[in-house]
């Protein structure tokens, strides 16, 4: 273990043989000390970037039918919808006035709408407002592509061309084609999660990397899963952050515990001992809630997300953690970090402090 | 591992030679950002002492009235007589609510009130008698210094008189509560009317002449400075050298809602573990520090084995003077629920009794 604290402190890659030992061997301030080495390294600044958005999620009908999920309705169901232009327009002039500068667009694989929603959707957004459009993670993209007879670099280049600026990396769940068959046996697989990524990358788009874990993974599927996304941003160096978070059990089919706190910090760690190709990772309060996210910022965090003016999906398995910008700026500068707004490319747009 | 904080090393050189830590020791570990560095240190002190073994006590919280004279500006519990929410429960009531509990394997029952001018000493050792004859198996801990010096104003007797009455009817250990930040200036500005330092110490080594373990506690996260907090400890750490009468150590993480410092902001996650791992390096003669979930909630309780905690304290059941400011940790948790916590965190768990026995 000595020897492998020394050749990560010393900057060298960490083969997945040595994440594993590290996942079960290191003690967990060891692992804080060695991922928050790291990320003074990338970002050597004291500061923690966050940015102002609003998760606007179009459809709650979705045909994916995810056992991790209390957010879905089935087709048919009376508690579906799809939100109308009138809503779009409230909730995105609501997010300006409150400084916001992007909405993450995400929703649910309904049958009832086709790529021309989406084109038209987009046109829409772009035409009439001055906001940032981060949306549809790759299962979305994946399943329209099949709904369209298009391939996934079409459908990409389609979404690009009406407006779409930057791709969320949700869907991602794990990695591992074995446990997406048991938690989301009708999303896309993993090839299909990485194709999308890597077309979406290829024309100049970036996007982000997701990880939901604390449900049926073990920990080598969860080293799998980063092993995969270190490939892939070797080659292309398309994603901008890497976000773990974890499973929340309430009102879904998969009754499970909940993955701990211990747990969170612990892979938040090793994803960024892992990613050395990665410079943002990301603390998700929404799911750990305000004071562990900013332990986090000693784990190898750097970002705390967004702001979330409105989340639903997570609100829907039972979590209510909310963070406002003031709060979240306090608990910032509180352990020692300048707050500082971000873009979607993190770009930095105001210091808080 | 070298540390981010290069400060930092001569500490650890300290520590790992088994050295006291000074004041500026203290001071130096509260500053840093090295949040994982100081808390590898407090880790290995920790496991030195204790290993892999986390405890938790299976027990009960008997608050018997909330009815207070000393109002203290950071308490959200205590209430004047005769508004609606002021409660004393009799004898008799306090004797059911352990019988409704009967079928638990209750080991400890915790018990503290508000300074009651409506009840006598004799209410105080009926309260003690009533209990060991209700549950002759569990430790009766009860009590902070701040009520033990009101029961001897009330009995007449001197502290080491009161103390032994209250032995005698039972009592066989007290809690660390009251002692706050023993500061003269917060002391004056928070809770005026309340014992301060020097009295505190003053019934904590005649309970602990008395042969009677306590535990000790600071209240942090309102409006004390570094300073203050690291004086406090390095005060008990004082008396401890002369008495080794103290158990354990707990950090109280303050909760403002609905007390009259309701402006300031709750505790962070940082600060919680800070605490915890601090008491750890300095307070280098207690045996425990204790991260108290019902006030820093069950993650960062979890987080806390790992920074220095060695103990999660109780299972307890309704709790109430954290929960009236606000806390929104669950008010009970089970005994699965404590083992989750505890496995999940790589420790093994192992029930105790108030005495740190381990019971089977």
């Amino acid at each position: 273990m000595k020897a492998l604290f020394q050749k990560i402190s010393k900057g060298h890659r960490v083969t997945p043989e040595e994440l594993l030992e590290l996942f079960t061997q290191a003690t967990l301030p060891e692992l804080g000390s060695l991922a928050h080495a790291l990320r003074l390294g990338k970002h050597p600044d004291p500061t923690v970037t966050f940015v102002v958005d609003r998760n606007i999620n179009y459809t709650n009908v979705c045909m994916s039918e995810c056992k991790f999920c209390a957010f879905y309705s089935k087709v048919g169901d009376e508690g579906g919808y799809v939100l109308s232009r009138e809503s779009f327009r409230q909730k995105i002039e609501e997010t300006l006035e409150l400084g916001g500068t992007q909405i993450l667009l995400q929703g649910g694989m309904n049958p009832a709408l086709d790529l021309d929603w989406y084109i038209d959707l987009l046109r829409w957004l772009t035409a009439t407002f001055p906001i940032h459009v981060h949306g549809f993670s790759p299962p979305e993209i994946s399943w329209l592509a099949d709904q369209s007879d298009l391939s996934i670099a079409e459908t990409v280049m389609k979404l690009k061309e009406a407006g779409l600026k930057s791709i969320p990396g949700g869907g991602a769940e794990i990695l591992v084609d074995a446990v997406r068959r048991q938690v989301s046996p009708n999303k896309c697989s993993v090839d299909q999660w990485l194709g999308v990524m890597r077309e979406a990358h290829r024309v100049g788009m970036r996007s982000t990397a997701t990880m939901m874990f604390g449900h049926l993974e073990t920990p080598e599927e969860i080293v799998e899963h980063l092993v995969r996304i270190r490939d892939l941003q070797d080659e292309t160096g398309g994603f901008t952050a890497f976000i773990p978070w974890t499973f929340q059990p309430t009102h879904t089919k998969l009754q499970l515990e909940k993955a701990t706190a211990d747990a969170y910090l612990r892979v938040l760690a090793l994803s960024r001992i892992f990613l050395d190709n990665v410079d943002n990772v990301q603390a998700s309060w929404v799911t750990q809630g305000e004071k562990i996210a900013q332990v986090a910022l000693f784990f190898g965090a750097n970002d705390m997300g967004s702001t979330m003016i409105e989340e639903n999906v997570v609100a829907a398995a039972g979590v209510d953690h909310m963070l406002p910008k003031e709060e979240l700026i306090r608990v910032v500068a509180a352990a020692g970090f300048t707050p500082v707004q971000r873009d979607c490319f993190y770009n930095h747009l105001k210091v808080c402090a | 591992m070298d540390f981010i904080d290069l400060k930092l090393a001569s500490i650890w050189d300290k520590v790992r030679a088994g050295e006291r830590l000074t004041f500026e020791d203290g001071m130096v570990l509260y500053a840093s950002h090295d949040l994982s560095g100081v808390g590898r240190m407090a880790d290995f002190v920790r496991r030195k002492r204790h290993g892999n073994v986390a405890y938790y006590v299976y027990n009960q919280h008997v608050n018997y009235t909330n009815v207070c004279s000393n109002r203290c500006t950071f308490c959200a519990f205590a209430t004047d007589e005769g508004t609606g929410h002021a409660y004393t429960w009799s004898i008799e009531e306090v004797k059911s609510r352990l019988r409704e509990r009967m079928d638990e394997p209750v080991r400890e029952i915790h018990m503290v009130g508000g300074l009651n001018k409506n009840l006598d000493f004799d209410y105080f050792t009926g309260l003690l008698k009533a209990i060991a004859e209700v549950r002759p198996e569990a430790t009766i801990k009860a009590f902070t210094a701040v009520e033990i010096d009101y029961l001897s104003r009330l009995s007449g007797l001197s502290l080491a008189e009161t103390v032994a009455e209250l032995k005698q009817a039972g009592l066989a250990m007290m809690p660390g509560g009251g002692a706050e930040v023993m500061s003269e200036r917060v002391h004056e500005a928070l809770f005026p009317k309340k014992i301060g330092k020097d009295r505190w110490l003053e019934v904590m080594e005649t309970v602990h002449d008395a042969g009677i373990p306590t535990n000790a506690t600071m209240l942090y996260g309102h409006i004390e400075t570094l300073e203050e907090r690291v004086a406090h400890l390095m005060t008990l750490r004082d008396l401890q050298d002369r008495t080794g009468g103290f158990s354990s150590f707990i950090p109280l993480a303050f909760h403002s809602k609905n007390t009259q410092l309701s402006h300031l902001p709750p505790t962070t996650g940082v600060d919680d573990l800070k605490n915890v791992a601090v008491a750890r390096l300095m307070l280098d003669n207690f045996d425990h520090i204790k991260a108290y979930w019902v006030m820093i909630g069950e993650k960062m309780a979890q987080v806390a084995l790992s920074f220095g905690a060695d103990d999660l304290d109780g299972t307890i059941i309704e709790e109430r003077i954290t929960h009236t400011a606000g806390a929104t940790s669950a008010k009970g948790l089970t005994r699965a629920e404590m083992f989750a916590m505890i496995r999940g965190a790589g420790f093994e768990p192992v029930e105790r009794d108030s005495f740190y026995n381990h019971i089977s």
